[in-house]
C-alpha cells in the first residue's frame, strides 16, 4: 500500500482535544409538522472545527432527515447562511470555539422556510434581478477586440461590492426587509453598487430610478446589521448610503 | 406522476462551461438550464488564480508559447489540436468576459493586468512569464457573477435545485432528452430535448482531503458510465500541492506566483532540488510529488511532520492584502494562522479531474475510442475530456478550458438542435425511473451511507492519489468493489418528499463509487507514470506503450472495459518533462 503524504488526522487526532457541543436547531417539515419546534443534538467535535461539520455529524450520523443547503464548506458558494446564536452568519465559516454553547441555529429570516434551515430564495433572486444586475452599455462604444480601458483606480472604486456571494445574510439580518415585503434588501443594493461605481456601465439612471422609488435605497434606517453579517466583509451599510446619495444628486 | 417539458436545448449543471454554452445556445433556440444547485453555488466561484491568455498586456507572449506550455505540462498526452484552439481562442474569450463586465484587475495603463503562474513561461520553458489574467484571488468568483449576470440579461430559463437522475436516448442511440428530481417537491420532471450539454464539475469529493465542495460527485460522468457510454482518462487526477491542512481548502497557486515558496521542516526551498529553473511554480503533480517524498522522508513540518509550509512573510504586506486577501483570510479563519507572520500548512489535496466524458472540440460526446458521436449530446468543463489538460493539467487553464469549450458547445448543440427533429420520446419514459427511485426507499439493510462514502475517502486517499503502485491501487479496487455491494443495500431513511437531501447524498454517493471505479481500474493498467498518474512501481513515463488515452466503458453485467485512443499529436514531439 503505498503511503499518503495527505494521511492527516490519523495522528492528529491523538492530540485532538474533542468536546461535546450542544446544538439547538429549529426544525420543520410541513408534511408533518403545524409549526416549527427547537431539537438538540450532542456531538463531539474539536473545537476547531466548523460548525457545518457539527450539523453534518448530527445529519450523517444522527438524524438523516435534518434539511439544509450547503456546497464549497469554505465560505465562497453562500449556501448556508443561517441564524447562528442569534445572528446570521455561514455555517461553514464559523468555527465551533467560537461560539457559546448551547449553539442555537435557525433559517435566515424573511424568506418562507421549506424545511428546516431551507428557506425559498426565490424571492431574495427576485429582488436582486430587479436591479439589472448586469453590465449595462452604450452599443456605439463597442471595439470587440479590445478591453475597454479602466484605470486601477476606477477598478477599485466598486471592488468591494464585487465580493458578494449572494448568500441573504445581510438581507435576511434586515428589520425593514423583514417587515416590508416590497424592500429589495441589502444584497440587491450592493450589486446595484457594483455596476452604478463601474467605470464602464452606462446603467446608473436606470438603475437609481429603480432604487429611488419606495421599494429602494431610501428605506434603509441604517441599522448596519447587513454589514456586521457579511461573511464577505463588504461595507454594505457604506454601499447602500453612497448609492442613496448617488440617486440624491445622480453625479456620478 | 411526473411533469413533461419540451425544449431544444438543455444545459445540465451551471458552472461556468453551463453558464456559457447557454449564453450561446440561449440566443439560437429555447434552452433550459436545470442544475441542483443555485447556478451561482456553483464550484467555479471557487476558483482563485486566473485565467491565462497571451494578451502580451505586460510582457511579450504567444499563444504557440501558450500551447507548448500546455502541451509540456499535459506530460504531452493533450490533444494538441484542441490545445490550439484553447489557447488561440483564449485571447477572445478574455476580452469577451472583459466585454460582458468582468472587472479584471488593471495594468496603470488600464489593460487587464497578468501575473505568473505555475508552468506557464516565456519563449517554451526560458522563465516564468506573465499570463494570467485575474481578479484579485476571486476569478472564477467573477467569472461565475459575469456569466450569471449575462445570462439573466439574455433571459434564459434556469430550473434550480433540480438533481439530474437519467438521460433518455432514443432507440437509434440518439439523446433525446434528461430525467429529473425537483428537490424542493420531490417531483420528476422529463425535460424532452433535441440536445443536451452536461457541465456537471468534478467529482474530487471521492477523495478525504480535497478542495472540491460536498456536491462534486460526477453525476454527470456517471449517468453516461451507466448507460454504457465510455469514460476517457480517468486515472489523471489532479492534486493541488497547497491545500490547507486537514481539510484541503485550496490556497491559490497565485500565492507562489506572487513570490510565496514552499518550505520544509528545516526551512529548506526544496523545490530547488526538484525544479531548478521554475522552483515553486512547477506544474502542480511535480509540486505534489515533491511534498509527498518530503513528508515520507521525515522532511514534514508540525509536530507529527506531516505538513509542509507556504512561506508568503517575506512579501509586501500589501501585495498580500490587495492580490491574495481571500487566502489569507482562510488562513486566518480556519487554521488561525498568521500569513504575513508565519508559515502556512499546506498538503497536496484532491483538485481537479483531468480525464471525464469524452468528446471531440465541438463538444460532441463519443461513444467509443473510434470517435463516433452519440447525436445530440454534448459536455464541457470538468465533468469532460476533450482531451486539453493530458495528464496534468496547468494552473488557470481550467477557467479557460470552461469558457472555451462552454461556449463551442452552446453553438454546437444550437446548430444541431436547429435541424434535429422534435425527439421521439413516449409519455410512460419516466416509469422505469419513478420505480428505481421508489425502491430506493424500500427494504435493504442497515448500512449508513456515510459511514461508506468515508471508507471510499480513506482508501482513495491512501491507495489512489499522489503515489501509486498496483498493490495499492489492487487495495482501492477491492474495497471500491465492496463498498459498491453495500451501497446496493443501503437505503434512503428520509421518507420525505419535501427538500429531501439524504436522498440527493445517496445518489451522489452512487456516481462517487462509479467514478472510484473507472479511476482505480483506468490507473492500474496505466504501467508507467505520467502527468498527475505516478506509478511508484513503474516510474518512467513510456511513449512507446502509452502515448494513448483509456477509455474505460462497463457493461450491463459490471464488467469493466479498456480501450485506447491515440493522441493527436502536432508541433511538439514528447521530451523529458523537465522544469
Amino acid at each position: 500500500m503505498a503511503d499518503t503524504a495527505a494521511r492527516d488526522d490519523s495522528d492528529t487526532q491523538v492530540e485532538s482535544h474533542e468536546i461535546d457541543v450542544e446544538l439547538k436547531i429549529m426544525r420543520f417539515n410541513p408534511e408533518t409538522d403545524e409549526k416549527p419546534h427547537f431539537e438538540s443534538y450532542t456531538v463531539r467535535a474539536d473545537p476547531t472545527e466548523r460548525l457545518l461539520d457539527c450539523l453534518h455529524k448530527v445529519k450523517w450520523y444522527r438524524d438523516s432527515s435534518l434539511a439544509l443547503r450547503r456546497s464549497c464548506a469554505h465560505g465562497i458558494c453562500g449556501s448556508d447562511a443561517m441564524l447562528i446564536n442569534g445572528e446570521n452568519a455561514l455555517a461553514c465559516k464559523v468555527l465551533v470555539k467560537d461560539l457559546d454553547q448551547p449553539i442555537t441555529i435557525e433559517p435566515i429570516r424573511g424568506l418562507p422556510v421549506i424545511r428546516d434551515l431551507v428557506v425559498d430564495m426565490e424571492p431574495f433572486f427576485a429582488g436582486y434581478l430587479a436591479v439589472k444586475p448586469w453590465l449595462i452599455t452604450d452599443d456605439k462604444e463597442r471595439m470587440p477586440d479590445r478591453e475597454r480601458i479602466q484605470s486601477p483606480d476606477d477598478r477599485e472604486r466598486f471592488d468591494d461590492t464585487t465580493k458578494c456571494i449572494l448568500c441573504a445574510a445581510c438581507t435576511t439580518s434586515c428589520p425593514i426587509f423583514w417587515a416590508d415585503e416590497g424592500y429589495v434588501g441589502p444584497a440587491a443594493i450592493v450589486n446595484a453598487h457594483r455596476f452604478i461605481f463601474d467605470s464602464r456601465d452606462r446603467g446608473a439612471r436606470e438603475r437609481l430610478e429603480i432604487l429611488s422609488m419606495k421599494s429602494g435605497a431610501y428605506k434603509c434606517r441604517t441599522v448596519f446589521n447587513c454589514t456586521t453579517a457579511c461573511p464577505r466583509g463588504i461595507k454594505v451599510t457604506r454601499a447602500i448610503q453612497e448609492v442613496k446619495q448617488a440617486a440624491l444628486f445622480r453625479s456620478l | 406522476m411526473a411533469t413533461y417539458h419540451d425544449y431544444d436545448a438543455v444545459i445540465v449543471g451551471a458552472g461556468g462551461a453551463g453558464l456559457r454554452a447557454a449564453l450561446e445556445a440561449g440566443q439560437r433556440v429555447k434552452t433550459a438550464v436545470i442544475t441542483k444547485l443555485y447556478p451561482t453555488r456553483s464550484h467555479t466561484g471557487a476558483a482563485q488564480g486566473g485565467m491565462c491568455a497571451a494578451l502580451a498586456n505586460v510582457e511579450d507572449d504567444s499563444w504557440e508559447w501558450h500551447a507548448f506550455d500546455t502541451v509540456k505540462g499535459s506530460d504531452f498526452l493533450a490533444d494538441q489540436d484542441a490545445v490550439d484552439i484553447m489557447c488561440k481562442e483564449a485571447v477572445d474569450a478574455v476580452i469577451d468576459l472583459e466585454r460582458m463586465g468582468l472587472p479584471f484587475n488593471r495594468t496603470d495603463e488600464g489593460r487587464i493586468d497578468q501575473r505568473r503562474f505555475g508552468g506557464h513561461t516565456r519563449n517554451h520553458g526560458e522563465a516564468p512569464v506573465r499570463r494570467a489574467c485575474y481578479a484579485a484571488d476571486r476569478t472564477g468568483h467573477m467569472i461565475l457573477q459575469t456569466l450569471y449576470q449575462q445570462c439573466n440579461k439574455a433571459g434564459v430559463e434556469f430550473f434550480s435545485e433540480f438533481f439530474i437522475l437519467d438521460l433518455v436516448l432514443s432507440d437509434d442511440g440518439a439523446c433525446s432528452g434528461v430525467i429529473c428530481y425537483e428537490i424542493s417537491t420531490g417531483q420528476i420532471h422529463v425535460f424532452r430535448a433535441k440536445s443536451v450539454l452536461f457541465a456537471t464539475g468534478g467529482y474530487g469529493k471521492m477523495f478525504k482531503i480535497t478542495s472540491n465542495a460536498h456536491t462534486l460527485t460526477g453525476d454527470g460522468p456517471g449517468i453516461l458510465y451507466r448507460k454504457g457510454l465510455p469514460l476517457e482518462d480517468m486515472e489523471f487526477f489532479q492534486f493541488h500541492p497547497t491545500g490547507l491542512y486537514r481539510l484541503g481548502i485550496l490556497l491559490s497557486e497565485a500565492a507562489r506566483g506572487e513570490g510565496g515558496i514552499l518550505r520544509n521542516a528545516d526551512g529548506e526551498r526544496f523545490m530547488e532540488r526538484y525544479a531548478p529553473t521554475i522552483k515553486d511554480l512547477a506544474p502542480r503533480d511535480m509540486v505534489s510529488r515533491a511534498e509527498f517524498f518530503e513528508i515520507r522522508e521525515g522532511r514534514g513540518a508540525g509536530p507529527n511532520k506531516d505538513y509542509i509550509l507556504l512561506d508568503l512573510t517575506h512579501l509586501d504586506p500589501e501585495v498580500i492584502e490587495k492580490k491574495l486577501p481571500d487566502i489569507t483570510e482562510f488562513a486566518r479563519t480556519y487554521l488561525d494562522v498568521e500569513p504575513l507572520t508565519e508559515g502556512v500548512p499546506i498538503v497536496p489535496t484532491a483538485h481537479y479531474a483531468m480525464g471525464g466524458i469524452p468528446t471531440n472540440v465541438e463538444a460532441a460526446v463519443l461513444r467509443n475510442e473510434r470517435g463516433d458521436v452519440v447525436p445530440g449530446l454534448y459536455a464541457a468543463g470538468e465533468c469532460a475530456c476533450v482531451s486539453v489538460h493530458g495528464a496534468n493539467r496547468l494552473g488557470t487553464n481550467s477557467l479557460l478550458d470552461i469558457v472555451v469549450f462552454g461556449r463551442r458547445g452552446g453553438l454546437a448543440m444550437a446548430e444541431y438542435a436547429s435541424t434535429a427533429p422534435k425527439p421521439d420520446v413516449p409519455e410512460d419514459v419516466h416509469e422505469e425511473t419513478e420505480k428505481w427511485l421508489a425502491g430506493l426507499f424500500e427494504g435493504g439493510g442497515p448500512e449508513n451511507p456515510a459511514n461508506i462514502r468515508a471508507r471510499l475517502q480513506e482508501t482513495l486517499m491512501a491507495n489512489a492519489s499522489v503515489v501509486r503502485t498496483d498493490e495499492s491501487l489492487g487495495e482501492a479496487l477491492d474495497d471500491v468493489t465492496a463498498l459498491r455491494k453495500e451501497y446496493a443495500q443501503a437505503r434512503v431513511r428520509d421518507r420525505s418528499k419535501v427538500f429531501n437531501t439524504d436522498l440527493t447524498e445517496y445518489l451522489e454517493l452512487g456516481f462517487l463509487l462509479d467514478m472510484a471505479e473507472a479511476l482505480v481500474v483506468s490507473a492500474r493498467a496505466r504501467t508507467e507514470s505520467r502527468g498527475g498518474h505516478y506509478r511508484e512501481d513503474h516510474q518512467l513515463r513510456e511513449d512507446e506503450h502509452w502515448l494513448k488515452h483509456t477509455f474505460i466503458t462497463r457493461d450491463n453485467d459490471g464488467q469493466t472495459k479498456l480501450a485506447y485512443k491515440d493522441v493527436v499529436m502536432g508541433r511538439y514531439v514528447p521530451v523529458e518533462r523537465k522544469y
